[in-house]
């Protein structure tokens, strides 16, 4: 019945338009109008319009900028990623001055042009220096971004090391991470899909003599200020590893290997303590109490940033960052392979 | 050779003489003539756009109201969303089949399916296509590409739901979730009937506009319409057979057992038997052909708008070669880039640089467009019909998404910005917006070439205003989200407290996407209320130089009632000092003493 007598309504109000722009368009033929021609006055309205809300959506980007600003990713929890940060806000800068300046124009001119009766445009056809200003001047920008961006691209793909970095494999499987330690040999052992096996989720070969110490946990946890290189896995599908506090992203990628470095700087106790993750924190623990929810403790977390199945926007873990003596503390009382496979 | 039809009388008289009796299937579904075949393109494409536009604004529900009951989902969804509750898998899949009819049945086959055919033959002054078979073979490769896609959607599984790019082994195997089963291997279907219509009617098109031209119509006078819609279809001959082995394979893999694509999978407890294939293969076919994909549906939505605002600035476009050169520099850079969506799969990080460069330089060629677009309007005597708008909008867009583009090509900073919402309002302001606004454009523009009626101006207005804000509104808060690290394609963001405080955005964005969604009632009522309704069109509306507006009003086999005619001069005599009109159509001769810039 619902159903029915919304059809009924829709059916009606389109009829209902039908007629009205009839009745328009017969009075604009009678006051001898010629219809739909676009009028002098319709260039003015248009024109105005074109201004303000040209203008409007300007001042509305502004407006977001201040009061979604503070949104954004807190400061970099990693070494490389101030790097990544400094280029971000150079970029930022730049596309930040052309928009304002660009779009103004545009809605300027679109204004200030409109048509009106008895002037006529100009014809301007070309001008070879102007179009050569803007050639080069974007050109010139974009050198500056490109080769800046390069460097810091060499810096986090082929990261020069003063000590060896600690090797972790990060395992991801529709919907869950899984983490497993090189342990004190920092060579993880042989494993592959072929040698999953009951409790041996990570089909790690326990011939390999490297395998031994490996340590297989839920939990990631890292050392401040010590370089940790990933060695990503998949099982099924592709995954991909996002870290944003860490600046940091890589696909896990079925029948391949990837892999990522980076050095945590600051622990979990003290981005706490930051007052942008704090302010971010309270933020959200007051919409959580109002719906009725536990109150939230920031942790970094993983986040799984491919589309992986239905479970997808819930596949994650936390991510400890610690002191190395916290750190070790804690890898002791986690079983080796040696000790649980 | 290029004026060889024009100059054999006996073709002529060969093609004045096909007047006989049309039915109404001859004349409307099994045509050969172009202009016919353009609305085809252009219902079919609305008629998919409507459901493309439909699950955005569902999904943009669930989005606001996670987990949340409608009974709107329910009576839309069934099964799926039991209980008014739309499920993770459908999610996926509404998100999924989205993304694939906007970009290519709306915005590919739509927009440079209906336009090129329309425009090719009526503005280099050709009596139709080079081959009107082929080009009526082309339509209804993509009519049965849109049937298969719609028919994928009510199967047992569901549709295709592994995303738009379905990247395999999640498309590959139908144990990965229900949307890799039946209606995958629908999807592939779908598209290597979709690929085969755009391939044949893009031959055609880049044939037509080689071959056909009339006498005096050199490739420097061609409007910027047809050398987009040129270099958009030598753009998809290139790169979309690229796609089809892609397809290909993916349905080896899947329905054959091989291992292109696959590699030491273990699923459902057990090792599956694919080795030795590498899912980053297919990402490198598929962008391949994925990357230039932006061009072909953005080049045309900008040749439209070049035209239009030269028409209503009544201007000459601002630096013709230097737009014909910045569209075959985009085209050409194009076909070099499409790394750029792969940075973070583990290629080697040397590629990532290449593509980094190659990226970056793309903005070039684009600056150059919106400065001269800006230059155009600039002194101009701005006439404000809704195409007018809707070009205008395109140039904000195009500007705004564009810039973004500097930020995502770089390969540092795509690392932390790879798949989150940041990438989703880039490429649906750069390419959606920009290129449905073209679209709408192209509509308002040529209304009266196509079905010799006007549509309304007032509604054209709104129709405009309302979308326009509302678009912004949807896609531009996007960019904050990006920027707090939320990853695209979220069933929902309940999962981590760190989103929490998003979630007001989330809802603000949905307002904005419904409102713009009913907003589209106006265009679709304007548009068949004024097929039957609308004012009858004069000849040249919108005092034009083309050579579409020489022709008749109503629309005959073979375009010209007489000799096709001899072109003069380019198509952007507009306000020249010394002319009577503000316009002189390219089949005006000089005058004496006029010199000719082109």
């Amino acid at each position: 019945m619902n159903t029915v007598s919304i059809i009924v309504l829709v059916v009606l109000a389109i009829l209902t338009l039908v007629q009205v722009m009839r009745i328009s368009e017969v009075s604009s033929e009678i006051q001898g109008g010629k219809d739909n021609e676009v009028s002098e006055k319709d260039n003015d309205t248009q024109g105005r319009l074109m201004l303000l809300v040209g203008m409007g959506f300007v001042i509305s980007v502004l407006v977001m900028y201040f009061s979604w600003g503070r949104l954004s990713l807190p400061e970099p929890s990693s070494a490389h990623g101030s790097e990544i940060d400094g280029l971000w806000n150079v970029s930022m800068l730049i596309i930040n001055i052309v928009f304002f300046i660009v779009q103004p124009i545009l809605f300027y001119f679109a204004y200030k042009y409109r048509g009106k009766k008895g002037t006529k445009a100009v014809h301007f056809a070309h001008n070879n220096k102007l179009e050569l200003f803007w050639t080069v001047v974007p050109a010139l920008a974009l050198a500056v971004l490109i080769i800046w961006g390069l460097n810091v691209w060499s810096t986090l793909m082929m990261p020069e090391n003063d000590e060896e970095p600690i090797v972790i494999e990060l395992y991801a499987q529709q919907f869950n991470w899984t983490v497993r330690y090189s342990g004190s040999d920092n060579a993880l052992g042989f494993a592959s899909v072929y040698d999953i096996e009951g409790a041996n989720i990570l089909g790690v070969d326990t011939q390999d003599a490297a395998s031994a110490d490996d340590i297989v946990t839920k939990e990631l946890h890292l050392p401040v200020g010590k370089p940790v290189s990933f060695q990503f896995r998949a099982q099924d599908v592709i995954h991909s590893a996002y870290f944003p506090h860490f600046r940091a992203q890589m696909n896990c990628v079925p029948g391949a290997t990837t892999n990522f470095q980076f050095t945590p700087t600051i622990t979990t106790a003290e981005i706490r303590q930051n007052k942008d993750v704090k302010r971010h924190v309270e933020e959200v623990n007051a919409i959580r109490t109002a719906k009725g929810e536990d109150v939230w403790d920031f942790n970094y977390v993983l986040l799984c940033n491919k589309i992986c199945g239905a479970a997808h926007y819930n596949m994650q873990m936390d991510i400890i960052v610690e002191t190395e003596d916290e750190y070790k503390a804690w890898l002791n009382e986690q079983k080796t392979v040696a000790e649980t496979l | 050779m290029s004026t060889k039809s024009t100059e054999n009388p006996h073709f002529q008289d060969h093609l004045m003489e096909h007047h006989h009796e049309e039915n109404f299937f001859t004349k409307y579904i099994f045509t050969m003539d172009h202009k016919m075949i353009g609305k085809q393109f252009l219902v079919t494409g609305m008629f998919m756009g409507i459901i493309g536009v439909m699950m955005s604004m569902l999904f943009r529900l669930e989005l606001a109201y996670p987990e949340q009951s409608f009974p709107i989902l329910e009576f839309f969804l069934g099964k799926w969303a039991p209980d008014g509750v739309m499920s993770p898998d459908i999610y996926l899949a509404l998100v999924t089949i989205h993304g694939t009819i906007m970009v290519f049945f709306v915005l590919t086959a739509g927009l440079s399916g209906t336009f090129s055919n329309l425009l090719i033959p009526l503005q280099i002054g050709a009596r139709d296509m080079a081959s009107g078979f082929l080009n009526a073979l082309s339509y209804w490769f993509f009519a049965m590409s849109s049937i298969v896609m719609v028919v994928s959607l009510f199967v047992e599984s569901g549709p295709a739901s592994a995303g738009w790019t379905v990247y395999p082994p999640l498309s590959a195997l139908p144990q990965a979730m229900p949307g890799s089963g039946a209606g995958m291997t629908l999807w592939l279907i779908s598209m290597t009937l979709f690929i085969v219509g755009s391939l044949l009617g893009s031959l055609n098109y880049i044939v037509t506009v080689l071959n056909m031209r009339t006498k005096g119509m050199s490739m420097t006078r061609l409007p910027l319409t047809i050398w987009a819609f040129l270099v958009t279809a030598v753009l998809g001959v290139l790169s979309f057979p690229v796609l089809l082995s892609a397809a290909l394979l993916l349905m080896f893999d899947r329905l054959l057992g091989t291992s292109f694509y696959l590699s030491d999978i273990f699923m459902g407890g057990e090792v599956l038997s694919y080795s030795g294939g590498s899912p980053v293969l297919y990402q490198h076919l598929f962008w391949f052909l994925g990357h230039p994909e932006v061009y072909i549906i953005l080049l045309p939505a900008l040749g439209i708008s070049s035209e239009v605002i030269a028409t209503n600035a009544r201007k000459p476009i601002f630096g013709y070669r230097a737009m014909v050169g910045s569209i075959l520099a985009i085209a050409f850079l194009s076909f070099i880039v499409w790394g750029h969506h792969m940075f973070i799969t583990g290629m080697n990080p040397f590629l990532g640089s290449v593509f980094t460069f190659t990226t970056l330089l793309i903005a070039i060629p684009s600056a150059v467009k919106a400065f001269n677009y800006i230059t155009t309007l600039w002194k101009g005597n701005i006439q404000y019909t809704p195409a007018m708008m809707f070009s205008i909008g395109l140039v904000s867009t195009f500007v705004t998404g564009g810039l973004t583009g500097v930020i995502l090509g770089d390969s540092a900073l795509d690392i932390n910005v790879h798949d989150t919402y940041f990438v989703v309002a880039h490429f649906h302001i750069v390419m959606g917006l920009s290129a449905i606004f073209g679209m709408f454009a192209g509509v308002y523009h040529w209304y009266p070439k196509m079905y010799g009626r006007m549509m309304n101006k007032s509604m054209g207005y709104a129709h405009f205003w309302l979308t326009f804000i509302t678009a912004y509104g949807v896609f531009f808060p996007m960019h904050f989200l990006g920027m707090a690290g939320l990853p695209r394609r979220y069933y929902s963001n309940t999962a981590f407290p760190m989103f929490d405080n998003l979630a007001d955005i989330n809802v603000l964005i949905t307002y904005f996407a419904i409102i713009g969604g009913i907003a589209q009632l106006i265009f679709i009522f304007n548009f068949f209320y004024s097929i039957w309704r609308g004012p009858k069109a004069s000849q040249n509306p919108w005092k034009a130089n083309s050579l579409e507006w020489t022709t008749p009003v109503e629309h005959l086999h073979g375009n010209w009632p007489g000799e096709i005619p001899v072109v003069h001069r380019w198509a952007y005599d507009y306000s020249k000092p010394g002319a009577e009109e503000d316009f002189i159509p390219q089949n005006v001769p000089l005058a004496e003493g006029e010199e000719s810039g082109h």
